[in-house]
């Protein structure tokens, strides 16, 4: 296999894996901070002992996202040296950013949250995970805002630079810091990154709670979990989903080609249609059994069916994104967000009848869906980011032209197997102290119904 | 060369010496970790450091950032060129820092052991390769004209960098044992000191063979007209001498903090001898001395080091007051229980 190839491969598996764990700690992060803060308010034991318990499931996956953090942080130079040489200019400022302003910020009250109870005061742990949260929804501004300069690059100009020995590269240079920081997608990126992180944080204690009360462990516990997390998860859910069509709008707007990936449009034209479901064929140039509302594209790029839109076949071949794949991830990200707005909604309309944790059926639903927001997340850097192919800075530079000549494919091979490797068992163990720390539950106290609600 | 470029040069060099010194300590008491001999000095060594690596390691982060931004080839040329080497710093910090955590996660011995052996050696690791590469940027390497690296992982192993490695290593051992008799108590502490005193043998003489390797190799690069130049990294490595010293006796009196300060003076100064013998080169190439990547040739756009200069100028001070902070509240020596 080529270099590009493997390289490619390294990345996307690498930075899928770290991506398993930030969207949870974000989303835990929240939650841990609102049970201190009831706490701080009422004195209410029972959110006491909610925090501490989500503290330690918030730890055991905090670490695994630090350790494969620091591993993307090394990638580009190992890997893309081609890349960073052409970017760095730009690329490099928030990575240092996100170093200087979330990471030290985040690690530091980490500390206090996990070893300092008994080292501060009541209202300075109460803070301290403030700023955890506060950490960890930074640390995913800065990288954000690198990754949406490469699929929408603001505030910059190319030169030609000439090296000390007389070769001549391109590379890109800044022009305007802000314009570059404030690129078109980053603000709506990031905001639907933070919304889809709150998912994964708000689903996931609704979903492993209602787990605990069907196995009969900790049930008033998880019974008070299960209530705090069901408004917000519907609230998230819905703004997720509405910035998402926005989100949307933009990348019709910067990225016609990937868009019309995602909605599997061949033909350019007015009353474009939207496929609900059908299988791209990219030989052919044309969608096998597909299921369509004819003029929808044409109405949400702009405003009417009468709005041409550009098709697939517009593109030359070798400037298109992988179809299928794109239109695929897409897709499931689009169905999954259905799906928990139904299951939050569903949640809502049985809490205001006091009725959240009364049904089977429903502890079910609650539950399997816990898996499902991470992959949400997952397929959704996937259609953003193969999406942007065969580009990795749109329109800029080919990601063929990225990677690192000094390394050969063996090489990438070998690390490969051993991140395969190595992260394959922090799964394993990440999932089996998750698994032992719900077996386990809170700490015990003495409470009665009442002082749930 | 400009002022903004000098001024990006120290501001990595800081970043680089900010990260020996706090994870140097770290990766000394893992150096240590199986030389305790009971279980709950193990603990006691994990619960010493527990609140600040993640902290400390974070300038490693950082400093990494930041030399991507102002100094993207020089970034993109080592960390490449490096390839196999930086894949096994990667492969110590994922244990070591799983280790800290999930070690006394289950109540079982060999699941401890486990994880105290990926902590120890986790910690080993990066000692050592740290060492050998930044041996290895003293020395030069063989770039071809884009400034690729091209003669392979093992021209990395070469006698001098190797040895910068065992440097690295006794280094950060060494500041490791005075950390450890400084944050405990007892036995154990007596014991850190005496480990500390053999050390610092060691590494005065690793420190001093690999001096003269340098000074032989002619690895204190000449900068175009300043005749001074080359007398600045031998004033820095007399100084590390001095404050060396000054570690070991406090250490004889018991003066935990002060060896501890102390060896963080010798590790900024060793690190600095590092950096101005090298400048005004960044990566000197060997095969061809035009095709170096310097101060001057390598770094970002004026406006990029001078929007980075503005973030620096707010950020680091929040980084050494969060720094501070969080080892004011740890203060407190960590008991070692009774096993
Ligand atoms: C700031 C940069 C950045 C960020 C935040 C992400 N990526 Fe990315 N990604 C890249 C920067 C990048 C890249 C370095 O630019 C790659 C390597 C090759 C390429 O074309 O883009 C890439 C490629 C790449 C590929 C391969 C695409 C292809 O080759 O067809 C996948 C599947 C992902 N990424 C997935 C993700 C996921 C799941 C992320 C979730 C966090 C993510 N990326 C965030
Ligand atoms: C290629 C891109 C990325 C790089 C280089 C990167 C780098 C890192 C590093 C080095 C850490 C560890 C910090 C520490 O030691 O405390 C980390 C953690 C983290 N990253 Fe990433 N990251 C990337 C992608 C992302 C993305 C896309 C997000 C979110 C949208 C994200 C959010 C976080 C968060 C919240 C943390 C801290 C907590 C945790 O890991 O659970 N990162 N990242
Ligand atoms: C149902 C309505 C949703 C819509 C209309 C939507 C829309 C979009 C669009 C258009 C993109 C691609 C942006 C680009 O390529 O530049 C995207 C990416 C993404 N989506 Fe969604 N999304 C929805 C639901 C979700 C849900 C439920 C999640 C996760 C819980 C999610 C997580 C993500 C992530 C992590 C990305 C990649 C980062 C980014 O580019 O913003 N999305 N979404």
């Amino acid at each position: 296999m080529d270099a590009v190839l493997l390289a490619r491969i390294q990345f996307g598996l690498t930075i899928g894996f770290h991506y398993i764990f930030p969207p949870m700690t974000i989303g835990l992060g929240w939650m841990i901070f609102h049970y201190n803060n009831r706490y701080q308010e009422n004195g209410n034991e029972l959110y006491h002992q909610l925090a501490k318990f989500w503290t330690r499931i918030f730890a055991i996956t905090f670490i695994i996202g630090v350790a494969t953090g620091i591993t993307m942080e090394f990638q580009f130079g190992t890997n893309w040296a081609n890349y960073s040489r052409f970017v760095g200019d730009i690329f490099g400022a928030p990575l240092a950013a996100e170093g200087v302003f979330a990471f030290f910020l985040e690690s530091s009250f980490l500390g206090i949250l996990l070893y300092g109870r008994k080292h501060v005061s009541q209202r300075m742990y109460w803070f301290s995970s403030l700023m955890v949260a506060c950490g960890a929804t930074l640390s995913a501004f800065w990288i954000v805002v690198a990754n949406s300069w490469q699929q929408t690059p603001a505030g910059y100009e190319i030169i030609e630079k000439t090296l000390a020995s007389g070769e001549i590269v391109r590379q890109a240079q800044l022009t305007n810091f802000w314009e570059a920081v404030f690129n078109p997608s980053t603000l709506l990126r990031y905001s639907h990154v933070i919304m889809s992180a709150l998912c994964v944080g708000t689903f996931f204690v609704l979903g492993t709670s209602a787990w605990q009360i069907l196995k009969g462990r900790h049930v008033e516990f998880a019974r008070a979990s299960m209530r705090s997390a069901v408004v917000p998860a519907f609230a998230v859910i819905m703004l997720t989903m509405v910035v998402g069509h926005h989100h949307g709008h933009q990348v019709s707007q910067t990225q016609p080609a990937k868009l019309a990936a995602f909605e599997g449009l061949w033909e350019t034209g007015p009353n474009a249609p939207l496929m609900l479901l059908g299988f791209p064929n990219e030989k052919e140039e044309k969608n096998d059994f597909a299921i369509q509302i004819p003029g929808m594209v044409s109405l949400f790029v702009g405003g009417s069916f009468d709005t041409e839109v550009q098709g697939l076949k517009d593109f030359a071949p070798e400037d298109r994104p992988p179809v299928a794949v794109s239109f695929w991830s897409f897709h499931l990200m689009f169905y999954l967000g259905m799906w928990f707005a139904l299951v939050s909604f569903v949640g809502v309309i049985l809490w205001l009848k006091k009725k959240l944790t009364s049904y089977k059926w429903y502890l079910w639903a609650a539950t399997l869906t816990v898996p499902l927001p991470f992959v949400a997340n997952e397929v959704g850097w996937i259609a953003a980011e193969v999406g942007r192919q065969p580009w990795v800075v749109y329109n800029e530079l080919r990601t063929s032209h990225a990677v690192s000549a000094s390394v050969s494919a063996g090489e990438i091979l070998a690390s490969m197997i051993m991140f395969g490797l190595i992260y394959t068992l922090l799964f394993c163990l990440w999932i089996f102290l998750l698994k032992k720390q719900f077996h386990k539950g809170p700490d015990p106290i003495e409470m009665t119904e009442g002082e749930v609600a | 060369m400009t002022a903004l470029q000098v001024t990006w040069f120290l501001l990595i060099g800081i970043l680089i010496i900010g990260y020996a010194i706090l994870d140097g300590f770290d990766l000394g008491v893992g150096f240590w970790h199986l030389f305790a001999k009971k279980k709950s000095e193990r603990s006691a060594f994990i619960h010493s450091i527990e609140p600040f690596w993640d902290g400390n390691e974070v300038w490693l982060l950082t400093g990494g950032g930041a030399l991507f931004a102002a100094f993207p080839p020089v970034y993109a040329s080592v960390f490449s060129g490096f390839y196999l080497a930086m894949m096994l710093v990667l492969l110590g910090l994922i244990f070591r820092a799983v280790a800290i955590e999930y070690r006394d996660k289950v109540d079982s011995p060999a699941w401890t052991r486990a994880w105290d052996i990926a902590f120890a050696v986790g910690s080993v690791l990066p000692s050592i390769l740290y060492g050998v590469a930044i041996g290895n940027v003293v020395r030069g390497l063989e770039l071809n004209a884009l400034g690729d690296y091209t003669a392979g992982f093992f021209a990395l192993l070469n006698p001098f960098s190797l040895l910068c490695g065992l440097v690295g290593l006794s280094m950060f051992a060494l500041h490791g044992a005075f950390y450890l008799s400084m944050k405990l108590d007892g036995e154990i502490a007596a014991e850190a000191r005496g480990w500390a005193t053999k050390t610092w043998y060691v590494f005065l003489v690793l420190f001093m063979v690999a001096v003269t390797m340098g000074l032989r190799g002619g690895y204190i690069r000449a900068w175009d007209g300043v005749d001074f130049k080359r007398f600045i990294p031998m004033a820095t490595i007399l100084l590390a001498l001095v404050s060396n010293s000054i570690a070991f006796m406090f250490n004889k009196k018991e003066k935990g903090k002060g060896a501890f300060i102390a060896s963080s003076c010798t590790i900024a100064f060793v690190m600095l001898s590092v950096a101005t013998a090298v400048f005004p080169y960044m990566v000197f190439c060997t095969n061809d001395e035009a095709w170096s990547l310097t101060v001057s040739n390598s770094s970002s756009s004026p406006l990029t080091l001078f929007s980075m200069l503005i973030i620096a100028l707010i950020g680091m001070p929040i980084v050494l007051g969060y720094t501070w902070f969080i080892h004011h509240i740890f203060r407190a020596k960590v008991k070692v229980h009774k096993d």
